[in-house]
């Protein structure tokens, strides 16, 4: 065995099979952190070894087991050094043996779920995340978010504090907690993706990686868990990415949907996202993610903006404001009203939701209600909304868009 | 990529023979060893006291040396290890490893990638 292929099998490991140690590790000592160092003096110990010994059949195996042996013989080291350490009781069980397929991938599952536990806030289930089960690193994490590392790395640090303090178990959840645990667990995969799909600055590269990322823990999902919401995630992000590449022109300025080259959507991802949100309807059990993916569905099928199905999507709409009912959802569905029924019917929904109150920050609240008001002929009042909208946003493309329709309706742009 | 982990303490607090500081200074040198075997340190030093330490600066041309640092408060600065890490979050987890951490503070800086650009200000 010479050094080359030794060093392309460790490149290969590190790629494909260090998430999966680490989940395992993880499961084998009980902590977090004890399962990262041990990766790290598998990887450590493999650098050393392959090139010298072989590269081992089984890399997974092999990193797991020198993981494990390495993460005891430092234990024990440590408890003769140290006066007394509790975590030396666990060390007397049996040797480990090597996995069925099927253990493995929970223990993937796992991984996500402990991330992704309710008790847990938002931000540090996704930064968790993205860093135990999508394997970035810190800075990574912070400069897709566009924030200082030590934001992220004092959700991480805080996030498995609050998991050993509170001594979650590391499980797949029973069937009773697994609604709950499930919707935490696809929220964090949908903000996700949503911060890689919705931004359209910044390093691009590293934000089409978070979307990349969480079609990939879409996809464990799937394939771990029949869920129906759990399809309709997956779903609707592959409808999403689907259209990706004709969402921006070449100069970074924002295509509408009525103004993107369907040619160029991507019919594979669409022919598998309809395959799913089929599968989830036949279980009957019908939720938001899976009512927002048939809606894309309808887009995704339609020729163009005017062929396009409204009267269904406007169905659609009426089962999800059901489902999930929230202001965001009503504002849609009164933009979504505007196309099957005419402008006017469309400004006075969307006029119904906004008296409700609770929009008035959201920027594309606004762009809603300018481009009905636009498509009235009232230039005037559509100006104040863009206006409106401009103040609210800082994404460079979104501006410039914004910026573009005020010049249309002959409005000087001052701030 | 690489860390200097910076070690501030109180000597009064580290020398002061207790059973908690004799049991850091025991502990530092084997600590190192195995941060060293496990691939993570690349060099580190203790520094002595700051009454044995110069400070120097250069202004219009003329060159001035002061006794010591300044001791603003009480820890000082002691020692420093140069570490590799995948992320802030494993150099912080190997920070908190140092026997050093129990009785003063360890500062986790990144070192400068020359590929990114200056801060301004």
């Amino acid at each position: 065995m010479t050094a080359a292929p030794a060093h392309d099998a460790l490149e290969t490991a590190y790629r494909t099979d260090a998430r999966r140690v680490l989940a395992t590790l993880t499961r084998l000592l009980g902590s977090l952190d004890a399962a990262e160092e041990a990766l790290h003096d598998a990887f450590f110990a493999a650098a050393e070894q392959w090139p010298r010994d072989g590269v081992p059949a089984n890399r997974y195996a092999w990193l797991v087991s020198v993981g494990r042996f390495k993460t005891i013989s430092r234990w024990r080291r440590q408890a003769r050094l140290d006066s007394a350490l509790p975590r030396i009781v666990a060390l007397s069980e049996p040797a480990w043996q090597p996995e069925s397929p099927e253990l493995i991938e929970d223990d993937e599952l796992r991984l996500i779920f402990i991330c992704c536990h309710p008790l847990l806030p938002p931000d540090m289930r996704v930064a968790l995340t993205l860093r135990e089960v999508g394997g970035l690193t810190t800075e990574e994490i912070a400069r897709a978010y566009m924030v200082p590392s030590p934001t992220i790395g004092q959700r991480i640090v805080r996030a498995k504090a609050k998991i050993r303090d509170n001594a979650l178990p590391y499980e797949i959840p029973s069937r009773d907690d697994l609604p709950a645990r499930l919707d935490s667990a696809l929220h964090v995969i949908y903000l996700i993706f949503n911060e890689g799909y919705a931004a359209t600055d910044g390093p691009t590269l590293t934000r089409a990686d978070l979307c990349t990322e969480a079609i990939r823990l879409g996809r464990v999902m799937v394939t771990l868990l029949e869920e129906p919401e759990a399809l309709g995630l997956l779903a609707m992000m592959l409808l999403h990415h689907a259209r990706c590449e004709t969402r921006v022109n070449s100069s970074g300025d924002l295509v509408l949907l009525e103004d993107q080259d369907r040619s160029q959507w991507d019919r594979t991802q669409i022919a598998e996202a309809k395959g799913l949100i089929e599968q989830a309807f036949a279980t009957r059990r019908i939720g938001s993610y899976v009512l927002q993916a048939a809606i894309s569905a309808v887009h995704a099928d339609a020729q163009s903006v005017d062929q396009t199905d409204w009267p269904q999507i406007v169905s659609l709409y009426d089962v999800l404001c059901r489902a999930d009912p929230s202001p965001v959802v009503a504002l849609n569905r009164a933009a979504a009203v505007g196309m099957r029924d005419g402008p006017a019917a469309g400004l006075a929904a969307a006029e119904a939701v906004l008296e409700q109150g609770g929009l008035d920050d959201y920027h594309p609240a606004h762009v809603v209600r300018a481009d009905l008001l636009r498509r009235l002929g009232r230039g005037e009042a559509a100006q104040e909304s863009y206006r409106r909208a401009l103040v609210l946003t800082r994404q460079p493309a979104e501006r410039r868009f914004l910026e573009a329709r005020l010049r249309q309706l002959g409005a000087s742009i001052v701030e | 990529m690489r860390y200097v982990c910076l070690i501030y303490f109180d000597p009064r607090k580290v020398f002061d023979q207790s059973p908690e500081a004799m049991a850091v200074l025991a502990d530092t040198a084997p600590h190192d060893a195995e941060l060293e075997a496990r691939g993570h340190l690349i060099m580190g030093q203790a520094l002595t006291m700051p009454t044995e330490a110069m400070t120097v600066q250069v202004r219009d041309g003329k060159m001035s040396a002061t006794d010591g640092p300044f001791m603003e408060s009480k820890e000082m600065l002691g020692g420093f290890l140069l570490i590799e890490a995948r992320d802030l979050n494993e150099a912080v987890r190997i920070a908190s490893e140092i026997p050093f951490a129990r009785v003063g503070f360890i500062e986790v800086r990144p070192i400068v990638d020359y590929s990114k650009p200056r801060p301004t200000f």
